[in-house]
C-alpha cells in the first residue's frame, strides 16, 4: 500500500506543479458558475412571476437549481477527464520513465492504483469548484442536502469510471494527444448514447442506454441512489483497471 | 550473481539477441561491448525484468527474471540508456521518490538521498528542476537513482555517455569505488573505458556473443604476427633495412619518421614468430646503437573491430586477398 501512495503522491504533485491543473479548475469553476447563475436567475424570476400571477405551487430549489448544476457538472466533468488521464502512462512511455517504474520492486497493480488515485485527486479538486455555488445556496436558503450528497457521490463514481477507462487508453500509446483524443471520443460516445435512453424501447436500445455512463448518473443528481447504478459504476471501474493491468503486462511482452 | 543461458529475444520477427550465454561472478565488473544495434540494451532489459526473454533463462542474484521478477528487481539498480527522469521534479524530490519506490524504509530515505547526492557530486544543484539540467548532470542523476538503494547488482547502460572527459573519469572512479560489494555490468562503445574499469569483457555482435574474456587475455587473441617498432642511432637507413629484412620471421619492414641522427622502422612478423630477440641481436652485431625496441601494442579497438566485423565485410576482405 505504501507503494500506491508513493506513486499517487508523485502523480498529484505532477498535476499541481503544472499550470494545467489550475487552468482546468478555473475553467470548470467558471462554466459551472455561469450555469449556476443562469439557473438561479431563472429560478428567482419564475418564482416572482408565480407570486405575481397568484399561483401558489411551491418551486423546488433542488429540482430547478441543484439538479441542473450537478447534471451539467457531470457532463462537463466527463469532457475534462481525458485531459487528466491522457498523460498517466503515455508520458512515462514517451520519456522512458516507464523503465524506472517497471524495473522497481513493485507490482503492476500498485502502479495502476497509484496513478488512478492520483488522477482521482485531480478530478476531485476540479469538481470541488462547484462547492462554491452550493455554498452560496446554503448561505441564502436551506436546500435539501440529500440530493447534493448523492449528486457528488454520482459525480465521483462517474469520474472514477471514466478515469479508469482513460488510464487504460493511456497505456496503449506513447502519444498523449492520441490517448486524450481517443478517451475524448469515448466520452463523446457515452454522452451520445445517453440520448438513446430517451426513446429506447427495444431490447437493443435498452442495452445501449445501459452502457451510457450519464444515464446512470441522472438518478444521483435527483437524490436517488439505486444499487444497480452503483453496481454499474463499480464494475466498470474494475473493468477499466483490469484492462489497464492486462495492457501493462502485454507492454512487457510486446515491446 | 548473473547467469544467462541460451537467452533469445525476438522483436516481432527480428531477432535482437540470439541464444547467448554468459556468467558474471560476485564483485566482477563486466564491460558489455558492441556496436549500435548489437543487442546490449535488449539483454540488459531482460536482466532487469523490463522485457521477458523469448527463449532461454536468465537469473540475477539467484532469482529467475521471469518467475521471481520481484526479487530480481529488489536486487538490481538499473540505469537505462535514457536516464528515467521526470523533468518537472527537483533532484532531491526525485531521488526521494525513487528511494521510496525501491523500498527503502521511510526513516532512512533522507539519509540515503543525502549520501547518494554526495557520492555523485550533485549537492550544488540539489534543488534544481531536472528539466533545466545539462545532459551530464542528468546522467549523474541517473547514476544516483541506480545506486540509491545500494543494490548488490548494478546494470548500467552506457553510464558515461554525454559526460565530458573529466566527468567520465569521475564516473569511472565512482563505478570503480562501487566494485567489491557490487556486481556491475556496464555497456559502452568506448574501449578505453572497458580497459580502465572492467575486469572482464563480453563482446556482442548482431545479437551473438563473439568473445567473453579478461581484458588482458583479449590482447593476446589477435591473429597474425606482432608489430615491433625499432629505432637505431648512427646508421644509414638502407643498410639497417637490409639487415632487418634478413632476420628470420620478418614479414615486412616499413620506414618511419625518426629524429635527426636516428633511423626508425616498424616491423611486422610472420604469424606466431617472436622476432624481438633476433632483431636486437642483428642490430647489435652490426655495431649500431639500438635506442629503442618495443612491441606496438595493438589497441583493444582493433581487436574489437576485428571480432565484430560482419560476415559480409569478412567475405569481402578474403575476396580482395584472393585477387
Ligand atoms: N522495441 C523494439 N522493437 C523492435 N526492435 C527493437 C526494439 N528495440 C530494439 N530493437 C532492435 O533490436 C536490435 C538490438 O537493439 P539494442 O537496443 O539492444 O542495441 P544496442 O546494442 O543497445 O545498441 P546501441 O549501442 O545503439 O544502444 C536492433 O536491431 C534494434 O533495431
Ligand atoms: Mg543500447
Amino acid at each position: 500500500m505504501r507503494n500506491v501512495f508513493t506513486i499517487c503522491g508523485k502523480e498529484v504533485r505532477a498535476y499541481f506543479t503544472s499550470p494545467i491543473a489550475y487552468l482546468l479548475m478555473g475553467l470548470f469553476g467558471l462554466i459551472t458558475g455561469f450555469m449556476f447563475y443562469s439557473a438561479t436567475v431563472y429560478f428567482v424570476n419564475a418564482g416572482t412571476q408565480q407570486q405575481m400571477t397568484g399561483q401558489n405551487s411551491p418551486m423546488d430549489i433542488g429540482q430547478y437549481v441543484i439538479a441542473p448544476l450537478l447534471g451539467n457538472a457531470g457532463v462537463i466533468g466527463l469532457f475534462l477527464v481525458p485531459l487528466i488521464s491522457m498523460r498517466l502512462f503515455a508520458e512515462e512511455k514517451r520519456s522512458g520513465t516507464i523503465e524506472l517504474l517497471l524495473t522497481s520492486p513493485l507490482n503492476d497493480w500498485e502502479i495502476i492504483l497509484g496513478k488512478w488515485m492520483g488522477a482521482m485527486v485531480m478530478y476531485l479538486a476540479i469538481i470541488s469548484m462547484t462547492a462554491i455555488n452550493i455554498g452560496l445556496l446554503f448561505a441564502w436558503s436551506t436546500p435539501d442536502w440529500r440530493p447534493i450528497v448523492t449528486g457528488y457521490l454520482g459525480l465521483i463514481l462517474q469520474g472514477a469510471t471514466v478515469l479508469a477507462i482513460g488510464t487504460f487508453i493511456s497505456t496503449t500509446t506513447s502519444n498523449q494527444i492520441i490517448a486524450g483524443g481517443s478517451t475524448f471520443a469515448i466520452c463523446l460516445l457515452l454522452w451520445v448514447l445517453s440520448w438513446v435512453s430517451n426513446y429506447a424501447d427495444s431490447a437493443l436500445g435498452k442495452a445501449v442506454a445501459y452502457c451510457s455512463i450519464l444515464v446512470h448518473f441522472e438518478p444521483f443528481s435527483k437524490g436517488i441512489v439505486d444499487s444497480k447504478d452503483v453496481i454499474f459504476y463499480v464494475s466498470a471501474i474494475f473493468l477499466g483497471l483490469f484492462l489497464t493491468a492486462r495492457s501493462l503486462e502485454s507492454l512487457r511482452w510486446r515491446a | 550473481m548473473i547467469k544467462v543461458e541460451g537467452l533469445t529475444k525476438r522483436y516481432a520477427r527480428h531477432v535482437a539477441v540470439n541464444n547467448i550465454s554468459f556468467e558474471v561472478g560476485k564483485g566482477e565488473i563486466v564491460g558489455f561491448l558492441g556496436k549500435n544495434g548489437a543487442g546490449k540494451t535488449t539483454t540488459m532489459r531482460v536482466l532487469t525484468c523490463f522485457l521477458p526473454p523469448s527463449a532461454g533463462k536468465a537469473s540475477v542474484a539467484g532469482f529467475d527474471v521471469v518467475d521471481q521478477s520481484l526479487d530480481v528487481r529488489k536486487n538490481i539498480g538499473y540505469l537505462p540508456e535514457t536516464p528515467p527522469l521526470y523533468p518537472e521534479m527537483e533532484i532531491g524530490d526525485y531521488l526521494t521518490f525513487v528511494a521510496k519506490l525501491k523500498g527503502i524504509a521511510s526513516n532512512d530515505v533522507p539519509k540515503r538521498v543525502d549520501e547518494v547526492i554526495g557520492r555523485t557530486a550533485l549537492g550544488d544543484v540539489r534543488n534544481k528542476i531536472i528539466g533545466k539540467l545539462s545532459k551530464g548532470y542528468r546522467q549523474r542523476v541517473g547514476i544516483a537513482q541506480a545506486i540509491i538503494h545500494n543494490p548488490p547488482v548494478l546494470i548500467l547502460d552506457e553510464p558515461t555517455s554525454g559526460l565530458d572527459p573529466e566527468q567520465q573519469r569521475e564516473a569511472r572512479q565512482l563505478i570503480a569505488s562501487l566494485s567489491g560489494d557490487h556486481t556491475i555490468i556496464l555497456s559502452t562503445h568506448i574501449l578505453s573505458e572497458v580497459e580502465q574499469s572492467c575486469s572482464k569483457v563480453i563482446i556482442i555482435n548482431a545479437g551473438e556473443i563473439v568473445a567473453v574474456d579478461s581484458v588482458a587475455n583479449l590482447h593476446l587473441r589477435r591473429k597474425g604476427g606482432e608489430m615491433v617498432a625499432i629505432q637505431v642511432a648512427g646508421a644509414p637507413e638502407s643498410e639497417v633495412r637490409q639487415k632487418l629484412e634478413l632476420v628470420r620471421g620478418v614479414a615486412r619492414v616499413m620506414p618511419k619518421d625518426a629524429p635527426e641522427g636516428f633511423v626508425a622502422f616498424e616491423i611486422e612478423s610472420l604469424e606466431q614468430n617472436a622476432i624481438r630477440p633476433d632483431l636486437a641481436r642483428a642490430i647489435v652485431e652490426s655495431g649500431w646503437d639500438l635506442s629503442e625496441l618495443r612491441t606496438v601494442g595493438e589497441s583493444l579497438e582493433e581487436i574489437f573491430l576485428d571480432l565484430t566485423k560482419s560476415e559480409a565485410t569478412k567475405a569481402k576482405a578474403t575476396q580482395e586477398v584472393a585477387q
